[in-house]
């Protein structure tokens, strides 16, 4: 019961069959046996989730509960959480305690949430496999030899090993709906715009997203429309109209509730470089789609090979400025010892950033220097453009895109670390999304030979979501792979 | 050899808004470090900003600058193009404005003011961090140190008269980079610039710049060349120092802000803020000068700051409106006006001068002023302009609730036009002051004004002086 997913714990919370508190009870007891293994959790505090869960119960009795209430989730450590230490995953914050909330955060906590904990990733959400962690990497549930994805891979990993109902991520060039696919679970990138970015530790301003991590699409449409709103601090923030991302999921089925629904599959997605396992579950993804009533039409996305290039040159210029202000004057790590103010920069940022955030610091320098800003930053801006212009003839023909969310399935912990490049190769069906800024969720299609999970991505226009997320919780419904859980092997070690 | 000298002023005015650029913290001056710095003017990790305009960043490291950059504008600014009219004693003459743009300032380094122990540390006071500033940009238009101080005026003048700075230079409101240049005379060609920062009075503006022009001739003189660099006026030493040179240039990586979308400011809103302008001080002063026949000396100091125009025109507005005024020959505006007109300028300005107050904070209304104006030579001439001025000090001082017509009463002062009473006291000074009179008989005119002195002391000042001065004349000649 404790692991099932937010839809069926919160009718029990609701009728009383199941208190907030015995619930996260029961998740901090599997986070206690689990996390050392799985290294997810960077901060939990069970005392203040008891507080939280015993007010929860308490708004569940009154009758003002929201469906959200009462439901643990953790949060990536990217967030600014007030009175918790938000880390970013740094040691230039190892040491912070945010004193405000992100937007996501407070909307969470509105809805009556409990906190359980804070969960690693990449250093400043820079990776993809969350191994840049400067505490340490996050090892996969379904084989702990294997990386979760990244950044977001603490959050991906702890609802794949059902520690917690939910998580939040944020996807910059695909850091929700990678680890969803390599850990074997939900994860939904919104529309840019649709869930502020105030409070979000920025990597880079004009791709990152925050958005839900959860075992199934229709706990995506829940926790989404507690994310989704308006907020004035933060410019980039979409005002529009409040939408129930859910409707579309009541609506009664039938044998092909899918009917109507045009599926483009772009020639870009079925390629060389793509795993012969991932291939045949996307495949066989695609036959159950049919089956549901879709139909499907080729599609062309012109320069999209260019997107991971133009991704990185655009992320890191974005990158190389947000991240200034980390510099030892006001908060955060500063070197013990210094000559001057320059040696004081200097020794701060060389000690409280690690390797890759200071690759990409590099990149971005270089790409908006003088001299280089026209051949680098600008024509990425151009190529971009170019993308979005791709995705738009595309969705004249189709309503979703469907592929594989990565090329393969899982890689071993520390088989990418050296080669840069192809780390970031696996980004390459994700990070178009974040330069179209149109939404995309990935969900568990299958398992490779190595019994490692493969992620599907359905990716929809702008403010398609209600969408994206019909489609996908009907092909949950016709299927069973979101149901599948890694063993406890780690548990029942413990005991 | 004949030099000339090239100006051009970047003028940073700090915008009279009640809240920062993108955050909700106030721009009060004088609050205690870092009590007026939100989490975005801090730059904490994770902070996106309010709605606004097209921003680039400008990236430097620097302690009082939070973020690490500067959002300001770079290649498309609020405005492009643009001109200033100046007067100067060679006439009138238009600077030509490049661009203005709007940016956040940065906070503060403070190295006094810190505890005994904290002696050898810098602190940070970020309260300043995140206020909007228009940066106005002129071209080089300037040809010496007069006409940029003219130039810095005008602006000055004007930014506070649309109401979008109060250009408190001490506080850092309104503060001027010189660009300063020569070459010799007939040369096409400019020289190599040099920028003055740290002038934060028009004094100083003008001492800089003198500074620079001169050092600037005695380098090429000496046959060196002018390097291009920035430079900081020391007012203490009067000297201008190297700051940075053009090898320490930093490369700031201009980018578009990715936390701002392009905003577009639509027709109607731009032709709202047209029509709430208000008449601008240099066609206020043209207006005077043509409709009330104004100096244009006078003009010019009734257009000094709006708030002197408002107090101008409606003191003549109120004593227009008070009845039984006679006028002169002249139409009544005109003749108004030049009586209001030194009333504000003289007499009240220097009251306003000996007190260090802004009109704006005047005890004295318009009203209050109009009603004493009233009673003066060219209108009522109930009392004598010297009497009104003692009035004026009165009313300054709150008397009778400032009302002049009751502090007249109350003192007696009403002055005195009865034929009959004036020639009365003539004929007890006359009696009384026999020498005098024979004196004035010899020959003597000074005399004359003696008598007339006594008349009026008799008098307490309040006999009418023109009426004594024609009846004595009458009464000594019989």
């Amino acid at each position: 019961m404790f692991t099932a997913p937010i839809a069926e714990l919160a009718p029990a919370l609701a009728s009383k069959r199941l208190s907030s508190v015995e619930l996260t009870t029961a998740l901090f007891d599997r986070i206690d046996a689990l996390n050392p293994r799985l290294n997810a959790f960077l901060a939990r505090d069970r005392k203040r989730a008891l507080g939280a869960a015993r007010a929860a119960d308490a708004r569940l009795a009154a009758g003002n509960a929201s469906p959200l209430t009462g439901i643990p989730i953790a949060h990536k450590d990217v967030l600014m959480t007030a009175g918790w230490k938000t880390t970013c995953g740094s040691r230039m914050l190892e040491n912070f305690v945010a004193p405000y909330s992100a937007f996501v955060v407070e909307r969470l906590a509105d809805a009556g949430m409990v906190l359980v904990g804070k969960t690693n990733m990449d250093e400043f959400a820079m990776g993809s496999s969350s191994e840049t962690s400067y505490f340490g990497p996050v090892k996969n549930p379904w084989n702990v030899d294997y990386v979760p994805g990244g950044s977001s891979g603490g959050s991906s990993a702890a609802v794949a090993a059902r520690l917690v109902p939910a998580a939040t991520g944020t996807d910059t060039g695909g850091s929700i709906r990678q680890p969803a696919a390599l850990s074997g679970v939900c994860g939904l990138k919104p529309t840019y715009g649709v869930c502020s970015r105030y409070g979000l530790i920025a990597f880079a301003s004009s791709l990152d997203t925050p958005g839900p991590f959860a075992q199934t699409a229709e706990d995506c449409a829940l926790l989404l429309n507690a994310m989704a709103g308006h907020d004035p601090r933060d410019s980039t923030s979409v005002d529009r109209p409040r939408e129930d991302y859910a409707r579309l999921l009541r609506a009664p089925g039938g044998a092909k509730p899918l009917a109507g629904v045009r599926i483009g599959l772009p020639k870009e997605y079925f390629g060389d470089g793509i795993d012969a396992d991932v291939a045949a579950a996307v495949d066989a993804a695609l036959g159950e789609f049919r089956k549901l009533g879709a139909t499907t039409v080729e599609v062309t996305l012109p320069n999209l090979d260019l997107s991971v290039p133009v991704y990185y040159v655009i992320a890191s210029a974005e990158a190389s400025s947000n991240l200034a202000r980390f510099d030892g004057v006001r908060y955060g790590h500063r070197a013990a010892k210094y000559d001057d103010l320059t040696d004081m920069y200097k020794k701060t940022r060389a000690e409280g950033f690690g390797a890759e955030v200071k690759r990409r610091i590099l990149i971005g320098t270089y790409v908006l220097s003088h001299g280089y800003y026209d051949a680098y930053y600008l024509k990425a801006q151009q190529v971009r453009r170019l993308i979005a212009e791709g995705f738009q003839r595309a969705y004249q023909q189709c309503d979703l895109i469907l592929g594989p969310t990565a090329p393969t399935a899982a890689f071993k912990l520390g088989a990418k670390t050296s080669d840069p490049v192809q780390m970031y190769l696996n980004d390459i069906f994700t990070v178009a999304g974040n330069l179209t800024g149109a939404p995309a969720i990935s969900i568990p299609c299958g398992f490779d030979r190595n019994g490692l999970p493969i992620g599907l991505q359905l990716q929809g226009n702008h403010f398609r979501e209600s969408v994206i997320l019909n489609a996908a919780h009907r092909y949950q419904q016709a299927t069973d792979w979101q149901r599948r859980e890694p063993a406890d092997i780690a548990l029942e070690t413990a005991r | 050899m004949s030099w000339e000298v090239v100006i051009g002023l970047e003028t940073h005015t700090q915008l009279s808004t009640r809240s920062k650029i993108f955050s909700g913290a106030s721009t009060a001056f004088g609050a205690p470090p870092n009590t007026q710095a939100s989490a975005v003017d801090i730059a904490l990790p994770g902070v996106t900003i309010n709605k606004r305009s097209v921003f680039a960043r400008k990236n430097y490291f620097y302690p009082d600058l939070p973020k690490g950059y500067q959002i300001s504008q770079y290649e498309i600014p609020v405005v492009q193009g643009g001109s200033i009219t100046i007067t100067t004693k060679d006439g009138v003459k238009t600077v030509r404005l490049t661009r203005a743009h709007l940016e956040e300032d940065a906070g503060k380094s403070l190295h006094e003011g810190l505890s005994q122990a904290a002696s050898a540390m810098t602190g940070i006071d970020l309260n300043r961090a995140g206020t909007p500033l228009l940066e106005i940009v002129s071209e080089p238009d300037m040809r010496s140190a007069e006409e940029a101080i003219a130039y810095a005026k005008t602006l000055h003048t004007l930014v506070r008269w649309i109401g979008i700075c109060d250009g408190n230079m001490q506080e850092g409101n309104f503060r001027c980079d010189a660009n300063v240049s020569v070459r010799k005379a007939g040369d096409a060609k400019l020289g190599t610039r040099c920028e003055i920062k740290n002038v934060n009075s028009f004094r100083f503006l003008q001492h800089a710049i003198e500074f620079e022009v001169r050092r600037q001739i005695q380098v090429v003189e000496d046959g060196g060349t002018v390097e291009q660099e920035t430079r900081l006026y020391d007012p203490d030493l009067d000297e201008t120092r190297s700051m940075r040179t053009k090898e320490d240039a930093q490369d700031y990586r201009y980018f578009p802000d990715p936390d701002l979308p392009p905003l577009v400011i639509d027709e109607a809103w731009i032709e709202r803020v047209k029509a709430d302008l208000p008449e601008l001080p240099v066609a206020m002063k043209a207006r005077f000068e043509k409709e009330y026949l104004l100096l244009p000396e006078d003009a010019t100091a009734l257009t000094s700051t709006r708030a002197t125009g408002d107090y101008f025109q409606q003191t003549l507005a109120e004593l227009a409106g008070i009845p039984n005024v006679p006028y002169l020959s002249q139409s009544p505006d005109v003749a108004n006006a030049k009586s209001v007109a030194n009333w504000v300028i003289n007499e009240l300005g220097a009251f306003l001068n000996n007190h260090q107050t802004d009109i704006e904070n005047s005890p004295v209304s318009p009203a209050q002023l109009a009603q004493l104006i009233a009673h003066t030579g060219p209108f009522k001439g109930t009392i004598s302009h010297k009497v009104a001025k003692d009035v004026l000090a009165a009313m300054w001082a709150g008397e009778c609730g400032g009302d002049a017509d009751a502090i007249i009463v109350a003192r007696g002062l009403k002055q005195i036009s009865d034929a009959g009473a004036i020639g009365k006291t003539v004929d007890e000074v006359i009696a009384a002051n026999a020498p005098i009179v024979a004196e004035y008989k010899a020959g003597k005119e000074k005399a004359f004004n003696s008598l007339i002195g006594k008349v009026m002391t008799a008098t307490k000042g309040k006999a009418n002086p023109s009426q004594v001065n024609a009846i004595l004349r009458k009464k000594l000649g019989a």
